[in-house]
């Protein structure tokens, strides 16, 4: 039986109907509309659907819709502050850091997580942060220094 | 595509004693939801189609780690990331934490817990062969009321549990600290992150004040149905100061104990014998954490 979720994303209130077994994944694409929320494996391996889910970096995959009822949700759509890109953003773009895309909002979602908790993280520390993300094109080094360029950036604040 | 769709119930009830409840009168195929790092794979796959989902993360007291009698007990719901940035815990039980904190990706450890590792019964599980090697108890609530089982007893075979019908783990319990007490778990991965064990070991011991061993447990992952206590190898230990002889007769005992499966990623000869370095090794960190020299 569908059941009505409210929750906040990216700080608006948003509710929405979604089926008890529905991945929250699919909720916030089909349901939302959030489609910067991809799916590439679903099972948790790859990524490319993490958001943030109580401050908490979550692959949206291995969570169920009914399960973000009261929760708060930071999805990709969030990050940029209108026009003005996020620093991650920006780097991911000056360092070619993507190339199809399609893993890119799951690393940014990861990046911004870690730069949370770890302003100056380590080349290592960066790359097993991401260990959870995983992208065909680039070889992850231009995502590694554009997430430590961008780390640079924030912190000058 | 999900089957069965919209006959699938979800609920996630605010005590132990109405999941309990729920659980006891449900009928169909009833599946408790933790972190869901397990369960959503398995309904993703098809491997199983719930009627019922019981969420037991909105039962608050789930979400605690707290220190009884010397002990810790740590809550069904409780994240593996949590346990790592619980400091009291790390320090005592760091076997434990590190093994908790093996298990996937910063994803996974936002989600995955303890109590999921040992429900989902693998004998893989990075968490179980550290639990057991502490003498650690699952915590059962059910219709009759509740119960405790080590940690060792509660997987019957891959996949299988020994919970009845209307229970599930509330939490785990550590037992308490002593003096001199070290832990650790070691795994062999053929990569550096991201994988299930091939072979794992747990090692938890305590020393005198002359650094010889008094208790130790030993525990095995990934070589067996279930994962195993060793007694003969904690015994070949137990009296020494882990001098090389000692070492070798707990490496022996644990290869002694073996009884692998062949697969893609480990032979049962390769099984054998590195269950027996990793052992040896977990013991020799177990030894140092303790303050022995």
């Amino acid at each position: 039986m569908a059941q009505l979720v409210s929750t906040k994303i990216n700080n608006d209130p948003i509710q929405f109907v979604c089926e008890p077994q529905e991945p929250l994944l699919d909720a916030l694409r089909d349901r939302v509309g959030l489609t910067g929320v991809k799916e590439g494996c679903g099972t948790g391996d790859c990524g490319a659907c993490s958001i943030i889910l109580d401050g908490t970096l979550v692959c949206s995959c291995l969570v169920l819709g009914v399960e973000a009822e009261g929760r708060a949700i930071e999805t990709v759509e969030g990050m940029a502050d209108g026009a003005t890109l996020h620093p991650l953003q920006t780097k991911f773009l000056e360092h070619a850091a993507l190339q199809c895309g399609i893993c890119t909002p799951g690393f940014l979602i990861a990046a911004k997580a870690l730069l949370k908790n770890n302003p100056a993280p380590t080349e290592e520390e960066i790359r097993y942060a991401l260990a959870g993300n995983l992208c065909r094109c680039t070889g992850y080094d231009k995502i590694v220094r554009a997430v430590q360029d961008a780390a640079k950036v924030m912190r000058k604040g | 595509m999900l089957t069965g769709e919209g006959l699938v119930q979800y609920v996630a009830p605010e005590t132990t004693k109405d999941a309990v409840a729920i659980l006891a009168k449900a009928r169909g195929s009833t599946h408790v939801l933790a972190g869901g790092s397990d369960l959503l794979v398995r309904m993703k796959g098809g491997y199983v189609e719930p009627d019922l989902i019981v969420d037991i993360k909105r039962i608050k007291k789930l979400h605690e780690v707290s220190k009884v009698a010397g002990g810790f007990v740590i809550g069904a719901a409780v994240s593996c990331a949590s346990m790592g940035s619980n400091k009291a815990l790390k320090k005592a039980w760091p076997g434990i934490v590190e093994a908790a904190n093996l298990i996937g990706s910063d994803q996974i450890q936002g989600r995955c817990t303890i109590a999921g590792n040992m429900c989902n019964a693998s004998p893989a599980a990075d968490s179980v062969p550290a639990l057991v090697a502490a003498g650690a108890r699952a915590k059962i609530a059910g219709p009759k009321g509740k119960r405790a089982v080590l940690v060792e007893k509660f997987a019957t075979a891959p996949g299988k549990t020994c919970l009845k019908k209307g229970e599930f783990v509330e939490r785990i319990e550590l037992p308490k600290r002593l003096a001199k007490s070290g832990d650790a778990y070691l795994r062999f991965i053929p990569r550096t992150e991201m994988d299930i064990a091939v072979v794992s070991a747990g090692i938890n011991l305590t020393l005198d004040r002359k650094g010889i061993i008094t208790d130790a447990r030993v525990a095995l992952g990934a070589v067996a149905p279930t994962v195993l206590l060793v007694a003969p190898a904690a015994k070949a230990i137990v009296g020494t100061a882990l001098d090389d002889d000692a070492l070798e007769k707990l490496g022996a005992a644990c290869s002694n104990a073996c009884n692998p499966i062949d697969d893609k990623r480990g032979t049962v000869e390769f099984r054998i014998r590195v269950a027996a370095v990793l052992a040896k090794r977990a013991a020799k960190l177990a030894y140092t954490r303790a303050g022995g020299k």
